[in-house]
Parts: C-alpha cells; structure tokens; sequence
C-alpha cells in the first residue's frame, strides 16, 4: 500500500470540494478500493471518506425510493419497501459477496466497483490495459471463463461483477451525481462505459463526480421482479451469469418487460433487444426463446466461456417462464 | 530429481525389495504388532470414549499461541518480493528506494543474504525435510514464477509491505517449460515414490483386456490444487545466544531443525523449532522457503524477525498439488469378475523434488484381479516444487479408479456395491501379503442400509424434484496405515502419580494432545488429569512427521516403547517385596494408578507403593520403538464406503451435493469425537476436489492466477450438507491400539462418489474434475 491521506466528508460540498483534488478518491465501505490499494493497483493521494453522507432511503411523492449513496448494502437489501416493490433488488444483492462484506459495502462503491478479472489484479505479474492501457490483455488467450460474451472488445473481455447493478439497470435506475459546478443524473445504464480501446475509463462520470443517491422509479411492474444468480458454488461467489427481470402479462401476451444480464460485459447487460422482441407475443417458452437468442446473437465467446451463451440463454428463459407462471 | 539422486533411490530400492522378501516370510511373532497391543482389549476406559478436546477452550477464548503471535522483544518484520519469470537470471535488483522507505531496516537480496547451504530434500535422508534442494536466495538464477528474490525488514509489516513495492527486478528470461504439453513432448520417466518405482505388473494386463467379454477404458484428469489452511504460513524467528529459535506451524519440527542447522551450518542442537499449535497443515506445513529467508534476515539485522505470508505468498512459495492425467481400464467377465486392472499416467514435478504424485497407490490393494498393470510417468516443469496434501495420490487416484468401477458396474447392469464385494481380495493382489485387519464389506453393509442405498434408481436421469435432477453414488475410501522410522518418547512418572510424556509430535487442530493424553492415561492406568503431553518441540524425543496418517501410530508405537522400558524399570524398583515380584514386563500393565498382573489384576501394586519404597520422587525412562516392519508383513489399509445423493439443476448444470456418508473401517477408532471431525474435514475437502477446488496455472507464464480465497474456490456452508459417518471399529491386531490412521481417508473416494452419484442423475459422465456446471449443460 503507498501512504495517503484520510479525510472525513462533512457534507457534499466538502466531499466534492476535497474529491476534486488529483488522484483523490472517494473511499466508502473500502471492500473493493482498499484491496485494490493493498495491491498497488489504485493509489490514490488522498481518500475522502463519503461514508458519513446521506444513507437515508425515502419515499418520493411519485412512489418512487431515494436512496443515499453511503447506504450499507445490507440496509438496502432488508428495507421494507425494497424487498415488497423491488424484490429483484433485495434477492440480487444479497446473492452478492458475504454478510460482512454487504454490512460494510455502500450503494456508491457497489456502482464503481472494478472488475475481478485476475490478470488485472496481478500487478506484478500480467499484463493489462485496465491498468496501463497500451499494455496488452493477459486474459484474451489466457483463463477467460468468468469473462465477456457481449460488447468486449481487443482491448477488455472483462466483465463488472456487481449483482446489484443488473437489478438496478432492469428497474431503470438512475444516478444521482455531484460535482462543484454541476448537479445531473445519469440512467445507471448510460454510468458505465463498455471498454473499446480505454479499458481504464470505465464510466461516464467526470473526475472527482460524487454519487450522492440512486433513483428508484415507481413501477408496478417490479413487484414481480426476481434475480437469478449462476455461480460456480452455492455462495460467496462472483455470477456465470445472471438475469434480473421483470414481466407483465395480459390475456396471454407479453404487456411489458424488462431484462438485465449479469457476468457477461463490461457493464451490467440491459437486453433492450430482447425486451423488443417480446413484447405483444404470446408469454410462451417459444417466445422467450426466441427473444433471448435475438439477445445473444451479438455473442461472442473466449477460449473457456463459451457455455456462457448457452448458460445465458437457458436462465433468461427460465427465468421469464417463473415470471410467467406468477403472471397467469 | 537427478540420475544420481534417481540411481540413489534405485539402490535403496532394491535393498529394501529384498529386506521386504525377507519381513515378508518372517514368523508374526518376530514382527512389531505380531502380539497385539494389550491395550485392544480394554474396552471400558479412556479410549472410545467421546472426549472433548483440551486445547478447546484456549481456542476459544484465542489464547492459544500461533507462530506468528509469539512477542520477542525488539522484533522486526518482513515481507517478500517474488520473480515473476519463470527461468531465467537476475540482472538488475534495485532496493535503493525500498532501502529508503519509512522503517526499513534492510533489504536482503541474493548479494547480500548469509551464505547457506542447499536445503536437503524431504525423504534424501532420514531427517530431511526441505521441499525441494534449490539454494535459498543464494545466486541470480529464478527456477519458478513466484520465486523469493527480495526479503524487505521494517519496523511495521506495513512498512515492510510498502517497501516491497518499491524493489525494482529486472530479469533476462530463459526459455522455460511451464506446459504439461511441452513437458510431455519433452519425454517422462517412471516416477520413484519413497524410493520405489510407481510402477507394478501382475500377469498380463493388456492381453488380460482385450481377452474380457465386458470393459472399460477411460481417461480421467485432476487439475492442480493449493493449500489453503485457514492459518498462514508464519514464523516468529530469533537467535539468541547462537541458538537459532524458531516459532513455526510445523508438522515436522524435528526434521525441521535437523534441515535448518544443515543449511545454516550449525549444530543440530543450536536449532530449537517449537509449534505448540498449527491452524492446519494437511502436508503444506512443512519446511519452505519462508522459514529459511526469516532465519537469515534476522542473523543478518540482529534482531528477531516475524514473516507472514500473505495468501498469495501462500501460492507462490509453498507447494500444492500437481496435476494429473489418468487412465483406467478394466476387464471383467459378464458376472462381474474383474480380470484386469490397468491404472496408469501422467503427472508434473520438478527438477528440484522427489515427490510425483501416485495416483496408482489406491488400486495396488483394491481389488482381486488376476492382472493388474500400474504406472506413474513424472514429466518435469519450470515450476514451484509440488507436495504432499491430503491423501496425496489417493485422493485423485480414487477419483479415476472408482469412477471407473462405476463405469463398469453401469456396463453390467450391476449395482456398484456388488461389484467391489464381488471383487474383494483375500489377499493383498499385488504384493500377496495378508492384509493385517479388512472388514470393508461391513462398512459397506452397514453403510448401505443407514444411507438408504436401496432406494437408488439404476436408470440415470430418471429422479426429479422440480427443476433439479437427483442422484445417487457411490465409492470405496482408502488409505495405507504406515508408521516411518524415528519414533521415541519419554515418560516421566512421580511417586503421585503424574505422568508427563515427551514427544516431538504435533497438533494440527486433529486432536493429538487430547487423543494421546487419553492413550497415555490408558496405558498408565492414569486419570486423563494425572497426564501431560507434552509435543511441538523439536529438543523433544523422537523424529516424528504428521502426516502420511501415521502420527497416531508413531506416537502410539513409541509410547509402547517408552512405556516396556517403564515397566521394566518399576519392576526392578518394585524388587522381591512386591506382590509383582517375578513377573516379566510383557505381563504386566497400567491400572488404578499402579501395575497389575495383566491377566490376573489381582497381582497389584500402586506406583506411589513402588517408588516410595524404592524412595524414589520419580523414574524417567526414554525408549524408541522397533523399526516398522509390520507394513512389509502385512497389507494394512483404511477402508471406507461413500455414499452420496447430488441435485443436478436441469437448467444450469449447477450441483449441490445433498446428503453424504462416509461408513469407515480404520481400526480402533480412539476418541471418536476428534475422529467424526478428521471425517467430516476429508470428506468436506474431498467435496472440494470434486466440484470446485482448481489452481489456474498459466501455462504461458508458470504464474499462478488465482492466488486468493476469493477465486480460488474451497467450499462454503452452503456447499457442505449434514454429513453422517459410522465406523466398525473392529481394532486391528497388528497396529498399536488397534488403530489405522484416519486423517486423510476422509478425502479418498469422495470425488468419485459424488461423479457418480451425478452420472446417475443426469447420465452425464464427468472425468475431469472438478466437475463444474458447463460440463453438465
Ligand atoms: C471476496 C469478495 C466477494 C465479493 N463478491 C461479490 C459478489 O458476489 N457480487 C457483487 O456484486 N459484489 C461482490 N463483491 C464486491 C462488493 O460488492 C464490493 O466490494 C462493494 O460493493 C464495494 O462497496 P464499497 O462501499 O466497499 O466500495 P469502496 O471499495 O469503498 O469503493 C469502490 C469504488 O467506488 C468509489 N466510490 C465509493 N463511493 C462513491 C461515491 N459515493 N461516489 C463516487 N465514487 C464512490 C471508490 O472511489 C472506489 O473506486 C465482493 C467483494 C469481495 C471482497
Ligand atoms: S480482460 Fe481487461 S482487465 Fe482483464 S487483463 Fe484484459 S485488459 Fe485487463
């Protein structure tokens, strides 16, 4: 670990005014950027501690959920509101890390977290373009089979191994953001970037951004809402794959849905095609089918990932088909 | 391995094949074991009873010291920087800006490290101990990605480990050869395990095959595996007085000092190696670089010297598991006779180690077979030296063997217990000695009918619960009792009737202390209070590993001994007064804190009668058991049957291992609350090696890429379910106290069982571990 400063944030203006500095970072539960020091491959100056700002959830006079980007994992997961109007939320994050883990992780950091692709963590010994751009990409040929099927590129097949994120992109999301001069909100499907030739640049955000909160819309939609995690064991490991998901049905047919993937891109996956080709077809597994491989087409698989598109596709379709069975 | 070192093991082959001959035909008496330990017979006493472990409450209450918690006043830290080539030299080490770093006391470097002879390697002479023969940080030249080239001391480890950021290495690479493949291409020779080829034939194996009406060939493969102990390796070292004290997590610290002292060219006795607790060894806690660096830095900087590994240090410089690539063939006739065994392949070492992995070991002794063809080809690889973990050999040569019997027993339409009872040997059917103790038929009875065996459909794929498929299998667990060379121990008794029994033995969270401390009480007629064992020290009696499972009878066996010579000198104290005047040693025995006639206990005298008239405070006797030649006159073995029932999600391919059973046959089982333990760990380990367990080791490189918890998976609570074990506890008459070991059998025959029980849901044959979901879609 190379030694830095430390700095409580008193409120959001002292954050963004002490997170604008160079090679300052905002520093939350510290679960990801503290490993990632103890390894070298951060090192910032000087960390401003945001675990102190706002980590209320209230209700919105739209029916929507506010919640405060220093809220724990664990709070978000267990809220009321959370698990009876969002369960796909609740289920994705606490099919994410260990208990300690989540009772240490903030909203915030879960967004930003890094990949766990283990090239990238070899600082020492791999090579890397997330790291030093113009690097090379160990994982390319190397062991790829947690990595990318959608939107890789030459440079990056690695994959953002947040569950949270998935429910939040199927359920629109969108990302409170603060900065001296600027107050905005992004989609959290438009925050992360997918890597093309600057891995390293990994969202849209501007340096020294804050995430002040995350914007549930109302949705009626949500309630049934679930999130399916694939994982190589039974817990307190990263996603194959997984799908969060959404579905109404009227009289047979598909009225609305929506769909993330997990664990395979750079970003948490919206399958905005395969929400296009289900809607107004019937709610059969026929249907789902087909939709998922509209989805999948763009797939591409590695050396070892490859069962992830058949991996990806089978759990879209069973997914969908519990939705529509609690649908009829 | 060398030619040299190869020849060397050849001669001593070849010296012990014809001793073994000899062992072989010699009368039982004559043989350690050839009069049953007259222990076996006391069946209301210390052992067999559940008992809780002593050490339970320190460990609880975190009191109990580990190597790396000992405080020395003035202790410095250190942390390393390993290479990341694979072969190659040194050119540039800059440790200027590390040098400079806040706290750094020094930076130890190849150019400035004490002069240190090569570690001798585990098993090159009695008490070797050393991992592989490679120098310690004495030249410029790597031999494994992952290597020690720098050894940064601080007065903080975070200091320590932030200076270790800052040694800049440049290497020139040599060409090296970090893929099985290329190793293969390269050309293999028979592996030498113990000093004897992995190789064995009887009859005709090939023709036998091609001769069988029904058969099975099949090629099986286990990747490699690393030690994970929840404890990391450390060591709290200092030299006082020109005495070298090292605080370890060690399961061999007699070798462990004998190693350093050859190294550091001292004497055997200025090294002092204690390590009262280890949180885990399972073969990896032996002698590595780390405690060598930790030895030198602090005779270089004067002061004592703490290194941790860190997880990743773990990975790189201590050894695991290597690969493996098998092949199993078996020929039968249509009722399930088998008529060949073939067991033969291939797997890495180095050029530095003598430790191939013998995955054959397993099936020497398995099953009854006219022919049986054995063989291990060792290739050898630029990496870390590979080890000894769990049950090395059993543990994946169980997977392809028994895999196989499934395979077979599917062919025949014949249930998978049937055809190992079919095929149970009467006699050892390679070596042709008797076996000392076999009753795995039992197990399989018993185990069959607790586990509810009956209830399994023969036609796979057919059992379904939702979205999930369910099945059941099968496996036979073994592992050979041994019992090494270098045993002794020493008791001391007081006219109160205390006894304190010395051995450098060692507790690895297996239960030794209380288990012994139970045997010892036995012996002596002791309560378990009036007994202290004392272990983990290496100015202790005896040279004693923990591991091969054969602990427990080393430490049983010299304790025997100790305790004769016990007896024979309070039988010269007790004189002609004594109502025990006259009898011989082999007569007598511990009882009521006291001696008695063993077979008529009404001959008695209490030990406080015997040295209070001898006027004696107390009597001290030191002896080593004879050499361990029960294992050339008998085919000893652990037994176990495995049961298990799996779900298979139809969807995903993902499995959860639902239900499991280990019915065991190892002998007197001692104190079987530390024994359901050993039990559970092996089998939870072997769920591991099914399902999940793998070290990605680039091939590109020689780099370990998942050197972590977190990417390297081991199970989790989720993944383990209730696990029930059963023995039959039928002691074994030729091993002390009846006992077999028990440590490692737990692991053997679980990756098939669970292989097979997901055949027989999904009818998909997995034979490449670990059996992940993509290989079930
Ligand atoms: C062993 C292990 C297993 C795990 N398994 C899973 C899993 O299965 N699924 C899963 O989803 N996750 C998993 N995780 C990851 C875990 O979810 C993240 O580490 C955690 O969510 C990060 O939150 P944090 O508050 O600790 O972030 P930090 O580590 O504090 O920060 C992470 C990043 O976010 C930035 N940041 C933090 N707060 C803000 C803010 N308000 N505004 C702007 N930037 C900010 C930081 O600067 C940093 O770059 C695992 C982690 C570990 C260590
Ligand atoms: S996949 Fe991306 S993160 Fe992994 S090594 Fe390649 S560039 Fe680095």
């Amino acid at each position: 670990m190379i030694p830095f400063t430390y700095a409580r944030a008193t409120d959001v203006a002292d954050a963004v005014r002490r997170g604008g500095a160079e090679a300052a970072r905002y520093l939350g539960g510290g679960t990801n950027l503290v490993d990632l020091m103890r390894e070298t491959i951060e090192r910032p100056d000087i960390l401003v501690d945001v675990t102190g700002l706002s980590h209320a959830i209230t209700e919105r006079d739209d029916g929507g959920l506010l919640i405060g980007a220093a809220t724990s994992n664990t709070a978000l997961a267990e809220h009321r509101a959370v698990r009876t109007r969002y369960p796909a939320l609740s289920r994705a994050i606490v099919a994410g890390a260990s208990a300690q883990i989540r009772n240490m992780a903030t909203v915030g950091g879960n967004l930003l977290q890094r990949t766990r692709c283990a090239y990238f963590y070899d600082e020492a010994g791999a090579h890397c373009n997330k790291r030093h751009p113009g690097d090379g990409c160990d994982a390319m040929d190397g062991f790829n089979r947690m990595h990318a099927i959608l939107g890789a590129s030459p440079s990056c097949v690695s994959v953002h191994p947040s569950d949270m994120c998935v429910a939040l992109a199927m359920l629109d999301a969108q990302v409170h953001l603060e900065a001296p001069a600027s107050t905005r909100r992004l989609p959290l499907t438009e925050l992360h970037r997918l890597p093309g030739d600057r891995p390293d640049v990994e969202t849209h955000l501007a340096p020294g951004e804050l995430i002040t909160a995350i914007e549930l819309p109302a949705a009626s939609l949500a309630v049934r809402s679930t999130y399916r995690k694939v994982r190589d064991r039974a817990s307190y490991a990263f996603a194959l794959v997984s799908v969060a998901a959404a579905l109404e049905v009227e009289e047979g047919r598909v009225k609305e849905v929506r769909i993330a993937l997990g664990g395979v891109a750079h970003k948490p996956w919206r399958a905005w095609t395969a929400e296009a080709a289900l809607l107004g077809q019937p709610a059969t597994e026929a249907s789902f089918a087909a939709a998922a491989q509209a989805e999948l087409a763009a797939a591409r698989p590695l050396k070892d990932n490859g069962f992830k598109i058949e991996l990806a596709r089978r759990t879209m379709v069973a997914v969908l088909g519990e939705l529509a069975g609690e649908a009829v | 391995m060398s030619i040299i070192e190869d020849t060397k093991q050849l001669v001593q082959g070849a010296v012990m094949a014809g001793m073994s001959k000899a062992i072989a035909l010699a009368p039982d008496r004559w043989i350690p074991g050839g009069t049953p330990d007259p222990l076996i017979s006391h069946r209301h006493g210390h052992i067999g009873r559940p008992t809780t472990r002593i050490d339970g409450p320190l460990k609880v209450a975190g009191a109990a010291p580990f190597a790396a918690e000992f405080p020395m006043e003035g202790m410095v830290y250190a942390a390393l920087a390993n290479s990341t080539i694979a072969k190659g030299r040194i050119v540039e080490l800059d440790t200027r800006t590390a040098e400079e770093a806040p706290g750094v006391i020094a930076v130890m470097t190849h150019r400035n490290a004490p002069r240190l002879s090569p570690p001798p390697a585990f098993m090159s002479s009695p008490k070797a101990a050393g991992g592989d023969s490679l120098p310690v940080m004495q030249d410029a030249s790597i031999h494994w990605n992952g290597e020690p080239v720098a050894v940064v001391i601080a007065q903080t480890q975070e200091q320590a480990n932030h200076a270790r950021s800052l040694v800049r290495v440049t290497y020139e690479a040599e060409p090296a050869i970090t893929s099985l493949g290329a190793a293969k291409a390269r050309g293999s020779r028979t592996a030498m395990f113990m000093g004897q080829p992995l190789h064995d034939e009887v009859g005709d194996a090939d023709a036998a095959l091609a001769a069988s009406a029904v058969n099975v060939d099949a090629s099986y493969s286990t990747p490699r595996h690393n030690h994970n102990a929840i404890e990391l390796h450390g060591v709290t070292v200092a030299w006082q007085d020109g005495v070298l004290r090292i605080h370890d997590a060690s399961q061999l610290v007699a070798h462990e000092a004998w190693t350093l002292a050859q190294m550091f060219g001292i004497d055997e006795d200025k090294v002092v190696v204690t390590s009262p607790f280890v949180g885990g060894g399972f073969g990896g806690k032996c002698l590595w670089q780390h405690q060598v660096l930790a030895a030198a830095a602090s005779r270089m900087v004067g002061r004592p010297v703490r290194l941790v590994l860190s997880r990743e240090d773990v990975y790189r410089l201590v050894g695991g598991r290597s690969n493996t690539e098998q092949r199993v063939a078996l020929g039968a006739d249509p009722d399930g006779r088998i008529k060949a065994i073939i067991h033969e392949g291939v797997t890495p070492k180095t050029a530095f180690n003598a430790m191939p992995e013998p995955f054959i070991l397993p099936t020497r002794s398995a099953y009854a077979s006219e022919t049986i063809k054995l063989d291990v080809q060792a290739v050898e690889l630029d990496m870390l030296s590979n080890t000894f973990m769990r049950a090395p050999g059993e543990s994946v040569g169980t997977f392809a063997l028994e895999s196989a019997l499934d395979e077979l027993a599917h062919k025949l339409d014949m249930d998978p217990i049937e055809l190992r009872i079919r095929n149970e040997p009467e006699k050892d059917p390679t070596n042709g000695l008797p076996f000392s103790s076999r009753h795995i038929v039992e197990a399989w009875r018993a185990g069959a009918e607790r586990f509810g065996w009956s209830a399994r459909k023969p036609a796979s794929g057919t059992v379904r619960d939702g979205e999930w498929l369910v099945g059941m299998g099968c496996a036979t667990a073994t592992y050979p009792y041994y019992r090494m060379p270098g045993g002794a121990a020493r008791i001391t008794l007081t006219r109160e009737g205390h006894a304190t029994v010395d051995i450098a033995a060692h507790e690895m969270g297996m239960g030794t202390a209380t288990t012994h401390t139970m045997v010892a009480a036995e012996r002596l007629g002791l309560p378990l209070e009036a007994v202290t064992f004392n272990y983990g020290d290496s100015t202790l009696p005896g040279v004693v590993l923990a591991g091969g499972s054969q602990q427990t009878a080393s430490i049983g066996a010299s304790v025997i001994a100790a305790h004769r010579a016990l007896v024979k000198e309070l039988l010269k104290l007790a004189g002609n007064d004594s109502p025990l005047a006259g009898l011989k040693p082999d007569e007598v025995g511990g009882t009521d804190c006291g001696l008695c006639k063993l077979d008529d206990p009404a001959l008695y005298e209490s030990y406080a009668s015997i040295l209070g008239r001898a006027q004696r405070v107390s009597v001290c006797v030191e002896a080593s058991p004879s050499a361990p030649m029960e294992i050339m006159h008998w085919s000893m073995h652990s037994h176990g049957a495995m049961f298990c029932e799996v779900r298979v999600h139809a969807v995903t391919g993902e499995v959860r291992v639902s239900r499991f059973l280990g019915s065991f046959d190892c002998g007197r089982i001692l104190n079987p609350k530390t024994a359901g333990s050993q039990f559970r760990g092996g089998i939870i380990m072997g769920l591991g090696l099914a399902l999940m367990e793998e070290t990605r080791f680039d091939e590109r490189s020689g780099r370990i890429v998942n050197p972590s918890l977190s990417e390297y998976h081991v199970p989790v609570h989720m993944d383990v379910p209730e696990i029930d074990v059963i023995w039959t506890d039928i002691p074994d008459p030729h091993a002390p106290m009846g006992a077999r070991g028990i440590g490692e059998i737990g692991i053997t025959g679980t990756a098939a069982a669970v292989a097979n029980a997901v055949f027989n849901a999904t009818g998909k044959r997995v034979r490449d571990l670990p059996i992940t979901l993509d290989k079930l879609m």
